[in-house]
């Protein structure tokens, strides 16, 4: 299991989704590979985007089915950044 | 190419100042103005602006500008940025709280320092920041990952007292609407475009629901959903096509539409070709609703055009 802080990459404002696509790439997908899971920690991110969520996680589910939400776990999420990820979760279950 | 800032033009009454732009000659840039009194929306000021940037300074003749209220283009940079001269005289004063100069932004980095630099400018409360910098962000990403324009994205912002509301204007001279939406989807006209591009889903990246792994098709729908929540103004302006949020009446439900056209507007198919993209946006800060609860309301929006699209996809057998 790791986890993944989000603030000290992105400030209280999460949403730079070159940001996101380097820790899907380089941190996300790697851990996932080598068979652990990952908690991505939001404490401290007051906002994100959903294009900074999507480039985060739509891949993963995309590539690796909806399944893949129960080797994902998001800690320490204000309501803004809870709805946004549960949108983009939605959209990406409603359209495959 | 021709423009003409008038006394007056903000989003409620922007059609004509639009339908006046002569893009014919774009190797030179006329700007006339009015020599009474000029009030202009920061999208305006863009405008202008992104034009200035496609040509050689040399080739921009600027109007001498007799306005009383011309020093604001000089508060607003836009002799600086064009590198015109002009001559007139202005104290500077400190921005914070009034308004955002032109800023001409090109990477995704220097996106991220200005809406850092820009919130504490604007000394807005914390829920208003969220709104202003969700809108900022997308806007100009949207610019960044799609227009491929060379001079980036130009954007302005205005705070009005007596309103207590932020307007804000972002232009660029890159592909337009049309030419990346139907990449992937079929648009006839400029108007067509910008109408897919404002429904959730929709991405010039690719024909597929839920967009490819760096883009999903929602940044100019939640931008819509938040002027529509807030009973605001959206404009969006595409080669000839132009669509105008009109303000609508305060509702005890947050209802959304994923299609633009069912939402109250005005639309216009025949606006003189502007080269790229322009959205001008207001936020009345007093009825800004909070921003967790429109978060709700487009993911119920969202989720039923997903579903109903799927539907009109969905192929029943044939049985003879």
């Amino acid at each position: 299991m790791i986890t993944i802080k989000i603030f000290p990459r992105t400030g209280a404002f999460a949403e730079n989704k070159d940001v996101a696509r380097e820790l899907r790439v380089k941190e996300i997908l790697p851990a996932l590979g080598a068979g652990q899971d990952v908690i991505l920690d939001f404490a401290q991110v007051d906002a994100a985007t959903q294009s900074f969520i999507h480039a985060l996680i739509s891949d993963l589910i995309r590539k690796q089915g909806i399944g893949v939400l129960d080797r994902l776990e998001f800690r320490s999420c204000n309501d803004t950044v809870r709805k946004i990820i549960t949108i983009v979760v939605d959209y990406m279950q409603e359209g495959t | 190419m021709k423009i003409h800032i008038p006394n007056s033009a903000f989003l409620g009454n922007i059609d004509p100042f639009m339908r006046g732009f002569d893009p014919s000659s774009p190797e030179c840039l006329e700007i006339t103005a009015n020599d009474k009194w000029i009030a202009v929306h920061p999208a305006v000021i863009s405008m202008i602006a992104a034009l200035g940037l496609t040509v050689d300074a040399k080739k921009i003749r600027c109007q001498r500008f007799e306005a009383t209220s011309r020093h604001y283009f000089v508060r607003m940079g836009l002799f600086k940025l064009l590198n015109i001269p002009s001559d007139i005289v202005i104290q500077e004063h400190e921005p914070a709280g009034r308004f955002i100069p032109l800023t001409q932004i090109r990477t995704s980095d220097q996106l991220t320092s200005f809406i850092t630099e820009m919130i504490p400018l604007l000394h807005l409360q914390p829920e208003q920041a969220k709104t202003l910098g969700y809108i900022v962000s997308e806007l100009v990403r949207n610019v960044l990952e799609h227009a491929e324009s060379e001079h980036g994205a130009i954007l302005c912002a205005q705070y009005y007292k007596k309103s207590n509301s932020i307007r804000i204007g972002i232009a660029d001279t890159g592909l337009g609407i049309k030419e990346t939406i139907t990449r992937s989807h079929p648009a006839e006209t400029d108007l067509d475009a910008i109408r897919l591009a404002l429904m959730p889903g929709i991405t010039g990246t690719t024909p597929k629901e839920g967009g490819t792994e760096q883009n999903a098709g929602a940044g100019l729908f939640f931008i819509k959903s938040i002027a529509s929540v807030n009973r605001d103004f959206f404009i969006i302006y595409s080669g000839a096509g132009f669509f105008k949020l009109l303000k609508k009446t305060a509702a005890k439900n947050l209802r959304l539409k994923a299609d633009p056209f069912t939402d109250r507007h005005s639309a216009d198919a025949d606006m003189p070709c502007w080269r790229g993209t322009v959205v001008g946006v207001d936020i009345t800060l007093d009825q800004t609703e909070e921003f967790t609860r429109l978060l709700d309301a487009i993911r119920e929006t969202y989720g039923t055009a997903v579903r109903e699209r799927r539907k009109e996809r969905y192929k029943r057998p044939r049985f003879t």
